[in-house]
C-alpha cells in the first residue's frame, strides 16, 4: 500500500479514520516544535498541536494538496497558535514563560552532563532566542520560525501563510535583524 | 564595489541565494562580505543551537490517543440538557462552579482508563447515566472527578517515591501518567473556561508533571527523576492534588444519592 502523504491523505478523505492517524503520527513532532517555538510554552504548545490535529481531521475533506501535508498543518498550527496567544493576557504568558525556563534550567542542572558554565550558557542563549522571537510579529515570528528552524522554502512559507513571495521574504528578513539584536550581544560577550 | 545588502546575505544563508547569481562571485572576492556573512551565520547557529522540550517516537501515538478521545466525545449537545439540570445550580453545591463543567472531561477520564478499580466502566457509566436521575448522574460526575485525581495523586506518589541509584523502569507509571494527561488536559480547559482559576491552575501544574512523566525516556534516568521528584514535592503538587480530591470526596459522601456501598472508608 502507498504510505506517501498525498496516498494517505486520499484514504483518510474517504473515510478512513486510521489512515488519518498516521498523518498525526507522522506530523506530531514537527508540529509541536513549531507550536513550541511559536507559543513559547510546553503546555500551549500541546494544546496548539491538539487542537491542529482536530481542525485537521475536520477540514481534511477541503485538503486539495496543492501543498505539501506538513505546510498544511503549519497553516493551521499559527492560526490555533494566533487563537490562543489571543485569548492569553501577554503577562501571564510572560510568567509561563519565565516558570517553563525555571524547570527548564532544573532539569538540565539535574541531568549534570555538560559543566555548569556550558549549561548556563546553553540556557542563557535559549533565554535570548525565545525573547527574540517573543519580540517578533506573529507574522514574523511564523516566518522566520518555517524558514530557520524547519528549513520550508519561501514558497512553502508563503503557501503556509497565505503571504506572496515578496512579504514572506521581507518578514524573514526583519525577522533575522530582530533575532541577531537580540542573541548578538551574548555571543559579543563571549569574545 | 558595491557590497551585498544584509537581505542578500540572508537569502544566500538560507540558501536562496540561488536568485541571486552574483552573490557567490562577489564573496569569493569581498573579504568584508564574507565576515559579515560568517557573523551572520555565527548568530543564527547560536539560535539554532536553542533546544525544544523533547518528544520521542512515542509521541505520535500519545497524540492520536488524545485526538481520538476528543474526537470520540459526544456532540455537545447532548450534554446541554445535563449541565442545564436544576441539580447543578443547587446552592449546596458550593464547590459546582468548577466541576459541574467538568462533566464531560469526568466521563472522558473515566473512559480512558483502562481497569478502573472502584468506578464502574466508561459503557456502563454512560448507559446508566442516559437513565439516571437528576442525583444519580450528579453522583456520577462526583465518581469521576473524584476517580481522575484519586488516580494521579497514585501516580504522583508511586514516582515521588521511588528510590533508586540508576536509571529505573517507570514504563508503567509513566503510560498511566499519559492515560490521564487527555482527561487532565480537558478539564483544565474547562475549569478555566468557567472562570475557575484556582482549579485550572492546580491541573495545569499537575499536566505539567504528568507530561514529564510521560515524554521521559524510558528506563527513566536517575536526573530526570529526580527533577520530577523535586518538582511534585516543591510545587507542594501532591498535597494539593489530594486536598482537592477529599474536597470533593466530601461532597460526593455527603450526597444523599450516594449509595453506602461507593462510599469509601
Amino acid at each position: 500500500m502507498d504510505g506517501t502523504d498525498p496516498a494517505v491523505v486520499a484514504r483518510a478523505q474517504a473515510g478512513d479514520r486510521d489512515a488519518f492517524g498516521i498523518l498525526v503520527e507522522r506530523h506530531s513532532r514537527a508540529v509541536f516544535r513549531v507550536a513550541y517555538r511559536l507559543t513559547g510554552h510546553e503546555q500551549d504548545a500541546e494544546d496548539v498541536v491538539q487542537e491542529t490535529f482536530l481542525h485537521a481531521f475536520n477540514q481534511i475533506g477541503r485538503f486539495e494538496m496543492r501543498s505539501s501535508v506538513a505546510t498544511w498543518l503549519y497553516r493551521i498550527a499559527f492560526n490555533c497558535a494566533h487563537d490562543l496567544l489571543r485569548q492569553r493576557p501577554r503577562a501571564a504568558r510572560h510568567d509561563s514563560i519565565d516558570d517553563e525556563q525555571g524547570a527548564g534550567m532544573a532539569n538540565r542542572l539535574a541531568d549534570a552532563a555538560p559543566g555548569p558554565d556550558r549549561q548556563f550558557e546553553s540556557a542563557e542563549i535559549d533565554r535570548r532566542v525565545k525573547d527574540g522571537l517573543s519580540g517578533l510579529s506573529e507574522q514574523e515570528r511564523a516566518a522566520f520560525i518555517l524558514r530557520h528552524f524547519e528549513g520550508q522554502s519561501i514558497d512553502e512559507i508563503g503557501q503556509a501563510l497565505g503571504l506572496q513571495a515578496s512579504a514572506t521574504k521581507h518578514s524573514i528578513f526583519r525577522a533575522v535583524q530582530k533575532m541577531r539584536r537580540a542573541v548578538e550581544p551574548l555571543l559579543d560577550g563571549q569574545t | 564595489m558595491t557590497h551585498l545588502t544584509d537581505d542578500d546575505l540572508v537569502l544566500y544563508f538560507y540558501a536562496e541565494g540561488e536568485a541571486l547569481p552574483g552573490s557567490l562571485a562577489h564573496l569569493e572576492a569581498c573579504v568584508v562580505c564574507r565576515e559579515r556573512l560568517d557573523e551572520l551565520e555565527r548568530t543564527m547557529s547560536a539560535v539554532s543551537a536553542s533546544r525544544v522540550p523533547e518528544r520521542d517516537e512515542s509521541y505520535g501515538r500519545v497524540v492520536w490517543a488524545r485526538v481520538q478521545a476528543q474526537l470520540d466525545q459526544p456532540e455537545p449537545s447532548r450534554w446541554r440538557g445535563w449541565l442545564s439540570l436544576e441539580w447543578l445550580t443547587r446552592p449546596r453545591l458550593a464547590y459546582a462552579g468548577g466541576l459541574a463543567v467538568l462533566l464531560v472531561a469526568a466521563f472522558v477520564a473515566g473512559r480512558n482508563w483502562p481497569a478502573p478499580r472502584d468506578s464502574q466502566p466508561a459503557e456502563m457509566v454512560a448507559a446508566t447515566a442516559s437513565r439516571s436521575t437528576e442525583a444519580e448522574a450528579h453522583r456520577m460526575l462526583l465518581e469521576s472527578v473524584t476517580g481522575h485525581l484519586e488516580r494521579s495523586a497514585m501516580v504522583l506518589t508511586e514516582v515521588a517515591n521511588v528510590r533508586t541509584a540508576g536509571a529505573m523502569d517507570l514504563s508503567e507509571e509513566q503510560s498511566r501518567a499519559g492515560d490521564l494527561v487527555a482527561s487532565n488536559r480537558l478539564m483544565r480547559q474547562t475549569a478555566t473556561r468557567a472562570g475557575d482559576a484556582g482549579l485550572a491552575d492546580v491541573l495545569e501544574q499537575l499536566e505539567r508533571v504528568l507530561l514529564e512523566i510521560t515524554n521521559s525516556p524510558s528506563p527513566m534516568p536517575q536526573g530526570t527523576l529526580d527533577a520530577i521528584r523535586t518538582r511534585i514535592e516543591s510545587d507542594g503538587l501532591l498535597f494539593k492534588v489530594r486536598v482537592l480530591e477529599s474536597q470533593v470526596r466530601v461532597r460526593r459522601d455527603a450526597d444523599p444519592a450516594s449509595p453506602p456501598a461507593t462510599k469509601k472508608s
